[in-house]
């Protein structure tokens, strides 16, 4: 029998039992919709770390300070008073591969305005700081060194915060700018406004953000000369490593380390961040994909199920199929290809189904929808070789049947 | 004119057996037991014949029927169809035999269930890989016609009743133009005059040339055949020939009366 033949028979077939076909079929579906969207679920928000990192400047690199462990007990980040600002001009003064360096430490209070207050947190940091986190300004000026040394009490605030603070000019943001607000009791001139980054992967709002000189808020707002991180950029991606090389040597001879002894501080740059996080979601996204695969072989059993309901339920059929000449091969490979075709229009409709549960998913998560091809490709791999297997041993049984044993059975 | 062409294209000649059978046994092992249900049967059959075979039953009519149709292999014995020893023929070689040689009615028509008519008599030719679609359907259309039921072609048999459903598995059993056509109590589902009907129908198509082993334990139906092959436990008790009757004028001598 040539193979179009065997396409008409188990199609026919197929056709003659639609009830049969849909309920085989739904397995299928379940199994490959979940596989389909865990994956493609799974990529976008690793597409979506990917995007926010490198938005945040991949040549960034962040030190910051160890967590000191004094005879096996951590003393916490806060208590460690490792990182100093002759930390951060040693860095900014000597070190080749970097270009940017700006100090980095905040306070956290109450904002207000007249009625409207929200909690936030005061970044401080140099005039580099905005390049260095690649944020813009969507209207006013950056502070100066000027304002860095004076402690000016002025602030560049991000869209959120006009948002939250002053809802009457969120149309237009260039309306703040020369405005006060109050950060803890104490007015700060807005001298700017920072265009709109959205949130980064881990839903955080990265326009909920006020900056302001660093030794503003050092002085005024903490009472102490103490640095929380130091921020730098590398002058290219390239020289990354060697950056983060030069910056652990300066920062090292800058607190006098012996050989002997530990980083006092830790350096870190995106691309690490990058690769940690990605790595986390990969594990995440395999576990779904492997959650899912669970329901995706229940949908072969149920295949297999059916078929072999349907294998002697159709006995006769075979035994008349026989006797008109249906060799065991052709048995065999009618009731395969019925289980094959079954479990691909089970796959396609999987694939649909998938796509749009992890569209709606990607959506109502703020995320990119990433269709993933492979995930798609192996579906339906995955789908006729379960059709084939499951069928198998179904199949083989109808192959076997003895033709008058078949006619015979009622 | 003495000679005809058949199928594979050889010339044969119209007297010769196109089916022999040789000292045929056939014995069944159940648990212990050894049953004999055929006990050495030689008999021919001729191209153009129409044979009963009859006897009570358990005799063996059906197994030996099986053993013409090579659904079967005998357990010992020759049995020759068109020149070839089926009792040597493998599994494949038997379902070819089956799809180009022969044609099977069976006494429960044995339909596919929700397909139509022509559909159901072009099962055969899909194994056939030498048949295209074109000339697949042809054939069936043409089988339906000589079967009477050319304006069934779309009907599924639960639309039918049992007399035109035989009609149609007679087509299908046509439709491959078999060297034999087998039907075992082919009539065994249907009422006299159906069975008259269809009994027409069988010498309509034995009248144009197609050859018939017809197993059937009532009499007055062996009557419309020209030849009896009578067994008795798996033995053949007599082999004589009919003085055939017309299933047609059986059929106009049918009382109005029994038409409920
Ligand atoms: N598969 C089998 N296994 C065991 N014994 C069998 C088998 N098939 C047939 N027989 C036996 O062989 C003998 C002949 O059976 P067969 O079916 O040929 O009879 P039959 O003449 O067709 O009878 P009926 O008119 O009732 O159909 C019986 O004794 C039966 O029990
Ligand atoms: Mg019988």
């Amino acid at each position: 029998m040539n193979i179009s033949n065997l396409l008409k028979v188990a199609w026919d077939a197929i056709l003659r039992n639609k009830t049969r076909t849909l309920l085989t079929i739904l397995g299928v579906v379940i199994g490959i919709a979940s596989v389909i969207a865990m994956v493609s679920i799974g990529q976008s928000s690793s597409q979506s770390i990917t995007e926010q990192v490198s938005s945040m400047g991949t040549n960034m690199i962040m030190v910051m300070r160890a967590n000191q462990r004094r005879g096996g007990v951590s003393m916490g980040s806060d208590n460690s008073q490792s990182l100093t600002i002759s930390d951060a001009e040693r860095i900014k003064n000597e070190a080749k591969f970097i270009s940017y360096v700006s100090p980095s430490v905040s306070a956290s209070g109450q904002i207000v305005n007249g009625n409207n207050n929200a909690l936030g947190s005061l970044q401080g940091g140099s005039v580099d700081l905005l390049k260095i986190r690649k944020f813009e300004l969507a209207a006013g000026t950056n502070f100066t060194d000027d304002d860095v040394n004076k402690y000016s009490k002025v602030c560049v605030i991000g869209q959120t915060v006009v948002k939250n603070i002053f809802p009457e000019d969120s149309a237009n943001v260039i309306n703040v700018v020369g405005k006060d607000i109050k950060f803890k009791g104490i007015p700060l001139k807005i001298i700017g406004v920072l265009e709109s980054k959205g949130s980064n992967s881990m839903g955080q709002d990265q326009d909920d953000i006020m900056i302001a000189p660093y030794t503003t808020v050092q002085k005024r707002f903490l009472g102490n000369d103490y640095l929380q991180m130091i921020y730098c950029s590398a002058s290219s991606e390239e020289v990354a490593d060697q950056a983060v090389a030069e910056v652990a040597l300066l920062l090292r001879e800058n607190h006098k380390l012996l050989d002997y002894q530990d980083d006092d501080f830790e350096v870190r740059t995106q691309a690490e961040m990058l690769s940690m996080m990605n790595s986390m979601t990969g594990t995440l996204t395999t576990l779904l994909a492997a959650i899912a695969s669970i329901s995706l072989i229940v949908g072969g059993i149920g295949i297999m199920n059916i078929m072999y309901v349907t294998v002697t339920e159709r006995t006769k059929e075979i035994g008349l199929r026989m006797a008109i000449g249906a060799r065991g091969k052709d048995i065999l490979m009618q009731f395969l290809i019925e289980s094959a075709i079954l479990s691909l229009i089970g796959g396609i409709i999987g694939i649909i189904l998938g796509l749009i549960l992890s569209y709606v998913g990607t959506s109502l998560m703020n995320m990119p929808f990433v269709v993933s091809y492979t995930a798609i490709a192996v579906s339906f791999v995955v789908c006729a070789a379960t059709g084939v297997f499951f069928g198998w041993y179904p199949a083989k049984k109808a192959a076997n049947m003895d033709p008058i044993t078949a006619l015979r059975y009622e | 004119m003495n000679e005809k062409t058949t199928n594979d294209g050889s010339v044969v000649n119209n007297n010769e057996a196109i089916i022999r059978i040789e000292d045929l046994k056939r014995d069944f092992i159940v648990g212990s037991e050894t049953v004999h249900a055929l006990r050495g049967v030689t008999f021919d059959i001729k191209r153009g014949e129409f044979v009963a075979i009859m006897g009570t039953s358990g005799s063996g009519k059906s197994t030996m029927l099986n053993i013409l149709g090579c659904l079967d292999k005998p357990t010992s014995g020759h049995y020759y169809i068109d020149g070839v020893d089926a009792a040597i023929c493998s599994k494949d070689q038997l379902a070819d035999i089956r799809n180009k040689k022969i044609g099977f009615v069976f006494q429960s028509y044995n339909l596919l269930p929700r397909t139509t008519s022509i559909e159901q008599v072009e099962l055969p030719l899909l194994y056939n890989s030498s048949i295209n679609a074109k000339e697949r359907r042809e054939r069936a259309e043409h089988a339906l016609e000589l079967v009477g039921m050319a304006n069934r072609a779309n009907h599924t048999p639960n639309q039918m009743s049992g007399g035109q459903q035989q009609r149609i598995a007679i087509a299908r059993a046509i439709v491959n133009d078999p060297v034999i056509l087998l039907a075992d109590e082919a009539t065994g589902n249907l009422d006299t005059r159906t069975s008259y009907e269809i009994m027409s129908l069988f010498q309509k198509l034995n009248e144009q040339g197609v050859t018939i082993g017809f197993v059937t334990h009532e009499p007055d139906i062996a009557l419309f055949t020209k030849r009896q092959v009578m067994l008795r436990d798996g033995k053949i008790m007599k082999d004589n020939l009919v003085e055939t009757q017309s299933a047609q004028a059986a059929l106009d001598a049918l009382p109005a009366s029994s038409d409920y």
